[in-house]
C-alpha cells in the first residue's frame, strides 16, 4: 500500500459540513468518513460515551469476548480485505487485552487502527481507576499512536491514524481518547481534519543506475529465483509479480505470507521456502545465481544460518522499507521503493528469456519428493493431518479463505492447501501467535460475507480464544471450523522430539469435547477419527447453514517434514523417515 | 565506532521517547542526547551521539526516519561539521591552588563562573577531547573535581547547507519576540567571540 488515498469510500452525509459534535459523535462521525463499517470492540467505562452514540451511526459493532480477539478479528478483516480492521476498547485491562494482537498486526505489516478509552485528562498520571499508560505501553508495538485529550484533536488524530497505517508499510496505530474529549463538544470539520500529505521515507531510492544493475544482474542470469512475499499483496503488485516471472521464465520460492501472492497451481511456483519449505525449494534458492526477493524481508525462519544462505546468489532486493536493507542477508542491488512502482519501471526494459536449463534442473530436484498427492495412498486406518488439509482443499476447490493458528497444523496447511486466489490464507507470521486463528477467521467473514471461510487450528491454540464461538454464535456468522487435534502442543513436542531426546514436558494436552463445546454454544459439530470420514463431513459442514465445529483426531505424533533446524543451513534438512506411509520420500538427505 | 546523527523532529510531548526507546530496542547505547530549539518554533533540534558498529548507521537513520515525528536525519559524522560540548566543573580550591587553576583556565579557554572560599566553577566549552584534557590536567595535578556536568555533543555542518526538508515546508515562523526576552545581548555577543577563538582548533 504505497499511496496515501484511502480505498474506503466515505459518507458523504455526515462529512459534508461542519458540525457541532460530541466527542463520541466525533469519533463515530470520522470513522464513517473514513469508509469504516464494522467495528470490533467491548465496552467499559472509559469508553462509555462513545458507546453512547454509537447507535445514530450506520456502523456494525461486533462484540467481542476478549479484546484480544478485537485486535484480531481487525487483522483478519484488514487481511481479507486490504481496507483497514478496527478495534475499540477501553482504558486499563481492555487496552492491555488488545497488545498481543496489535503486535501481531506489527510484525505482520497490517494496517488496523485501534481505539482506546483514557481517564478522563485531569486525571491522567494518577493512576486513577483502569488507568494505564497504553501509549507508552504499544510504543514498540504500533507503527504510531495518539494520547487525545481534547475534543478537537480527535477527529485530526483518527485521520492521520488512518493515513499512517496504510501508507508505506502499513501497521498497527492506536489513539488513545480520553473520556472528558468524548464528552465534550466541538466543532466536526471532516474536510479540515485531513492529515498532511502522506511524506514517503526520504530513503526510498530505485534510481536509473540501480534499475540498470538489477537488469543486467536478470540478463545474465542462469539460475534466478523470485523471492515472493507478503509485500506483494500490500502493495498490489500481483501483475507485476507475475508478468516479472513469466517473462523472464524465472521460478518463484514463497514466504508463508507470501503464498497467495502468486497462485499456487501456477507451473512457476516452486512452493514455500524456509524452515519447513520442500527441500528443491531451499535448494533452488541455495544454488541460485541471482535472488529477486519481491516485498519479503529474510526472516531467519526463511533463511536459516545466514552464514551459509544462498552463498553464489547475487541479491536484488525489492523493499519498501530501508530498514529492512543489508538488515539479515547483504544484498547487491537495493531497489527501495513500492514494489509495483519498481517493478512497473523495470518490466518494460527487462527482455524475454529462456528459463527451461534452469527450470528443468530444478524439476529433477523434485523426484518423486514431489509426489505430494497423498489421495492415492491406501486408507491404512490412521488418521493424518495431511489428509485432513489436502481433502480440505479438493473439498473447497481450493477456493475458501483459510484462517490458520501456529504449530504444526499451520504447516500442514501451507503445504497441503494449494491457494490460487490472492489473500485466502491468513495467517500469524512474524509473531506466530496461537489464538489468532478464530478471532481473524471472524474479522476476515465480516469483511467477505460471501467467501467460505475455514478455521485451522490445533487443539492448543483453539483454546486460548475459544471463548469467540459466543461471537460467532451471537453474530451468526457462517464460519467452519477444522481442529487438527493431536493431544499435543505438536510443534513444541516436535521439537522436544528432534532436540531435547523426547523429553515430552508440558506437551501432553487434556482437552474439552470440542463437539460438545459447540454445542453449548448452539453451533453443530462432528468427530472425525477416520480418513474415510474426512470428505463427507467436510461436505456436511458445507452444506449446512451456519457455523460448523469438526473435531479431526489425527495422528499424535506426527511431525511436519522437512524442518530445517533453527540456525542449520537451508539445505540441510531432517527428512521424513523412510517406511512411514506418507508421501515426502525423497532418498536424497 | 561513534555515530553522530543531527535528528529534526517534532515538537511534540513523548518524541523524546520514541527516539530514545529506538535506541533500546536496537540494543544501542545512548552516549549523549541533546535537545533543544531551532530556527522554527514547532521543530526541535538532536544531536545523538551513539556507540554502534560502523555499519549500523544505514539501519539507524532508516529506523529513525520511521517514526512519524522525525522529519530529517543527517549522519553528520561522515561530514565536516562543528561539534561543540560545554561542560562546568566544580573544583575544589583555597587561596593557594587558585592561582594554578586560573592558568589552566586560561591555557583552556576556559572561563571562570563562579568562585566560592573553597571551591571555584570552571565552563569550558569545545570539542570533547578538549574537554577530557583538561579534566585529565586537573586529575593529574592533584586537584580535585568536586562536580562535573557536560551537555553532550551539539554538531551543525559547515558551510551553506541547511535541511531540504524543512526548506520544503516553507518560511520559518519566527521566534516571537517574547521568546528571545529576558536573553541578555552581551552574554550572546561573549559566546560568539569566545566560539571564533576555538574555531580555529
Ligand atoms: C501465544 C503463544 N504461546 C506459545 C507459543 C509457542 N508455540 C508455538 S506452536 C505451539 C504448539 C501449538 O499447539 P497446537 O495449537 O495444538 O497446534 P499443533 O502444533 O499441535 O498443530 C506452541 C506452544 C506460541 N506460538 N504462541
Ligand atoms: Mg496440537
Amino acid at each position: 500500500m504505497s499511496n496515501s488515498g484511502n480505498p474506503n469510500s466515505s459518507d458523504p452525509a455526515i462529512t459534508s459540513q461542519p458540525t457541532l459534535l460530541t466527542g463520541a459523535e466525533t469519533l463515530w462521525a470520522t470513522l464513517v468518513g473514513e469508509g469504516v463499517r464494522d467495528v470490533f470492540g467491548y465496552p467499559g467505562g472509559a469508553i462509555l460515551p462513545a458507546y453512547d452514540a454509537l447507535r445514530k451511526f450506520p456502523i456494525r459493532h461486533i462484540l467481542v469476548r476478549h479484546e484480544q480477539g478485537a485486535a484480531h478479528m481487525a487483522d483478519g478483516y484488514a487481511r481479507a480485505s486490504g481496507r483497514v480492521g478496527v478495534a475499540v476498547a477501553t482504558s486499563g485491562p481492555g487496552a492491555t487485552n488488545l497488545v498481543t494482537g496489535i503486535a501481531n498486526a506489527m510484525l505482520d505489516s497490517i494496517p488496523i487502527v485501534c481505539v482506546t478509552g483514557q481517564v478522563p485528562s485531569k486525571v491522567l498520571g494518577t493512576d486513577a481507576f483502569q488507568e494505564v499508560d497504553i501509549t507508552g505501553i504499544t510504543l514498540p508495538v504500533t507503527k504510531h499512536n495518539y494520547l487525545v485529550s481534547r475534543t478537537e484533536d480527535i477527529a485530526p488524530a483518527l485521520r492521520e491514524a488512518f493515513r499512517v497505517a496504510q501508507s508505506g508499510r502499513p501497521g498497527p496505530v492506536l489513539v488513545d481518547i480520553a473520556k472528558d474529549a468524548q464528552q465534550n463538544s466541538a466543532i466536526f470539520d471532516f474536510e479540515a481534519a485531513a492529515p498532511a500529505p502522506y511524506r514517503p521515507h526520504p530513503m526510498l531510492r530505485a534510481d536509473s543506475t540501480s534499475i540498470r544493475e538489477a537488469l543486467d544482474l536478470l540478463r545474465t542470469a542462469k539460475r534466478p529465483v523470485i523471492l515472493a512475499g507478503h509485500g506483494i499483496l500490500h502493495s498490489r503488485a500481483l501483475e507485476q509479480v507475475r508478468t516479472l516471472a513469466e517473462r523472464g521464465q524465472i521460478p518463484v520460492a514463497c514466504t508463508l505470507l507470501g503464498l497467495t501472492a502468486f497462485p499456487a497451481s501456477h507451473p512457476l511456483n516452486l512452493g514455500m521456502m524456509g524452515m519447513h519449505g520442500e527441500s528443491w525449494v531451499n535448494q533452488a534458492i541455495q544454488q541460485a545465481d541471482v535472488l529477486i526477493a519481491c516485498g519479503m524481508r529474510f526472516d531467519d525462519r526463511v533463511t536459516g544460518s545466514l552464514a551459509t544462505y544462498a552463498p553464489n546468489a547475487k541479491k536484488i532486493h525489492i523493499e519498501i522499507d530501508p530498514a529492512e536493507i543489508n538488515k539479515n542477508v547483504r544484498v547487491d542491488v537495493a531497489l527501495i521503493g513500492d514494489l509495483k512502482e519498481v517493478l512497473e519501471t523495470l518490466l518494460p526494459l527487462l527482455p524475454k528469456r529462456d528459463g527451461a536449463p534452469w527450470l528443468d534442473a530444478i524439476s529433477a530436484m523434485k523426484g518423486d519428493a514431489a509426489v505430494r498427492d497423498i489421495q492415492q495412498l491406501p486408507d491404512n486406518g490412521h488418521l493424518y493431518a495431511a489428509h485432513v488439509m489436502h481433502d480440505l482443499w479438493r473439498e473447497t476447490n481450493g477456493d475458501a479463505i483459510v484462517v490458520t493458528d501456529v504449530g504444526q497444523h499451520q504447516m500442514w496447511e501451507a503445504q497441503y492447501y494449494k491457494h490460487d486466489r490472492p489473500r485466502s490464507l491468513i495467517t500469524s507470521g512474524g509473531l506466530g501467535t496461537m489464538g489468532f486463528a478464530l478471532p481473524a477467521a471472524i474479522g476476515a467473514k465480516v469483511a467477505c460475507p460471501d467467501r467460505e471461510v475455514w478455521v485451522v487450528a490445533g487443539d492448543g491454540g483453539f483454546q486460548m480464544t475459544s471463548a469467540e464461538l459466543s461471537t460467532i454464535a451471537q453474530e451468526k456468522l457462517n464460519i467452519n471450523i477444522a481442529i487438527v487435534n493431536n493431544g499435543y502442543l505438536g510443534m513444541v513436542r516436535q521439537w522436544q522430539e528432534f532436540f531435547y531426546d523426547k523429553n515430552y514436558e508440558s506437551t501432553p494436552l487434556l482437552s474439552p469435547d470440542f463437539v460438545k463445546l459447540a454445542d453449548a454454544h448452539g453451533i453443530h459439530g462432528a468427530h472425525v477419527r477416520k480418513r474415510g470420514e474426512v470428505v463427507s463431513t467436510v461436505q456436511a459442514a458445507r452444506k449446512h447453514d451456519g457455523a460448523f465445529l469438526i473435531d479431526f483426531h489425527v495422528e499424535q505424533e506426527d511431525s511436519v517434514y522437512p524442518m530445517i533446524p533453527a540456525g542449520a543451513a537451508l539445505h540441510e534438512m531432517i527428512r521424513r523417515p523412510a517406511g512411514n506411509p506418507l508421501v515426502e520420500t525423497a532418498s536424497k538427505a | 565506532m561513534l555515530h553522530t546523527f543531527v535528528a529534526l523532529v517534532e515538537d511534540k510531548p513523548g518524541v523524546l521517547t520514541r527516539v530514545a526507546s529506538l535506541f533500546r530496542r536496537l540494543n544501542i547505547n545512548i552516549t549523549s542526547l541533546t535537545v533543544g530549539n531551532t530556527e522554527r518554533e514547532e521543530i526541535s533540534r538532536m544531536t545523538i551521539v551513539a556507540e554502534a558498529a560502523e555499519d549500523r548507521a544505514h539501519r539507524i537513520m532508516a529506523s529513525l526516519y520511521k517514526l512519524e515525528n522525525v522529519l530529517e536525519v543527517d549522519d553528520v559524522g561522515r561530514h565536516s561539521a562543528v561539534v561543540r560540548e560545554l561542560a562546568l566543573l566544580k573544583v575544589a580550591s583555597g587561596p593557594e591552588t587558585r592561582a594554578d587553576l586560573f592558568q589552566l583556565a586560561e591555557v583552556f579557554h576556559a572561563r571562570i563562573v563562579d568562585l566560592a572560599p573553597e571551591s571555584l566553577m570552571l565552563e569550558i566549552t569545545g570539542s570533547a577531547s578538549k574537554i577530557e584534557g583538561l579534566v585529565q590536567i586537573l586529575v593529574q595535578s592533584n586537584h580535585k573535581i568536586l562536580e562535573m556536568a557536560r551537555t553532550g555533543r551539539m554538531a551543525m555542518r559547515r558551510g551553506h547547507h541547511t535541511s531540504r526538508v524543512v526548506e520544503a515546508l516553507g518560511d520559518a515562523t519566527p521566534h516571537t519576540e517574547s521568546a528571545l526576552a529576558g536573553k541578555p545581548k552581551h552574554v550572546a555577543l561573549d559566546l560568539i567571540a569566545e566560539e571564533d577563538q576555538h574555531n580555529s582548533i
